[in-house]
């Protein structure tokens, strides 16, 4: 997936799609990690209660809380291993929107309330 | 002319914060598709470039300002549990919605699904901004990342239009209301 590019020195050469690329799959990985999260939530009884950092918001705040730093961990990580590399983007930018599009259906209550 | 301070804070959230990044989406995906093509024939300026950044780090705040506000300070009051022996439920949304079987699904779809749903949005527009901050006008040589960022900010505004339209209609049927009132005019009765 990941290709090396030749060093950029000038500063209007075209920048590599690295760092693009990680902030595009973080974002989907947050997204459906949110998603895993609130079916977590809804199913088990166990992960609810640990889920509850705020009591007045309920297991919504563990949720969307773990969601944001699982996100915010994947782009930091990938930021640092891409930033200076041209990757194959189409791919990374399929399995982002994919991941993306689960996260639209799984948080629909009828598909969530499957698992 | 009054309203409560409850009903405040959702119109804050709502037609403040929300309604005003559902108008910013649509902005923001003419400006990506128009001048950032790499066919387009006019050349993107400073300013352009720096408009859109400006543009999509405020539709930026303004999503995480409509979850945060919709989580933290309006959820808890939809959400809280009535006492023992309460008469009416109207300060109680989330039950009162329950308490209907003609209701009950604006709460198990409709809020069920908004409070999660909208939190794709800040997200998205973040990571949006993002990209605009690191590659501007260098966007238009990478015609695939462009095209993902517009997929995802399309998406956010999918999500957030779910969450306004929810938004809307659970406040229709059981307003989020209470607290101090807030009173803006009074009128003469006939």
């Amino acid at each position: 997936m990941i290709q090396t590019n030749p060093g950029i020195t000038d500063s209007h050469a075209i920048l590599p799609n690295g760092s693009g690329a990680a902030a595009l799959l973080a974002a989907g990985i947050g997204c459906f990690a949110l998603a895993l999260l609130a079916i977590a939530g809804d199913t088990s009884p166990s992960a609810k209660s640990l889920l509850i950092f705020y009591r007045p918001t309920g297991p919504l705040s563990g949720v969307t809380t773990v969601a944001v730093f699982v996100w915010l961990v994947a782009w930091a990580v990938l930021d640092q291993r891409w930033k200076k590399r041209t990757v194959a983007l189409g791919r990374v930018s399929a399995v982002a929107l994919a991941l993306l599009g689960l996260s639209l259906l799984l948080t629909f209550p009828p598909i969530a309330d499957l698992f | 002319m009054e309203f409560t301070a409850r009903g405040l804070w959702t119109l804050i959230h709502g037609m403040g914060f929300g309604a005003l990044y559902l108008l910013a989406c649509s902005g923001a995906l003419v400006e990506l598709t128009r001048h950032y093509r790499r066919d387009a024939h006019a050349p993107i300026s400073r300013g352009d470039d720096i408009f859109l950044t400006v543009y999509l780090v405020a539709m930026a705040a303004l999503a995480w300002a409509t979850v945060l506000t919709g989580t933290y300070i309006i959820y808890p009051w939809y959400r809280a549990v009535a006492p023992l022996g309460t008469a009416s439920l109207a300060a109680f949304p989330q039950l009162l919605l329950k308490s209907n079987a003609a209701t009950a699904a604006w709460h198990s779809i409709g809020m069920e699904w908004k409070e999660h749903v909208g939190w794709l949005a800040p997200i998205a527009t973040t990571m949006a901004a993002a990209i605009q901050i690191r590659y501007g006008r260098q966007l238009k040589n990478h015609p695939q990342l462009r095209a993902a960022v517009v997929s995802f900010v399309l998406a956010a505004f999918f999500a957030a239009g779910i969450a306004g339209f929810f938004g809307a209609m659970l406040d229709k049927h059981a307003p989020v209301e209470g607290g101090s009132l807030i009173r803006l005019s009074q009128g003469e009765s006939q």
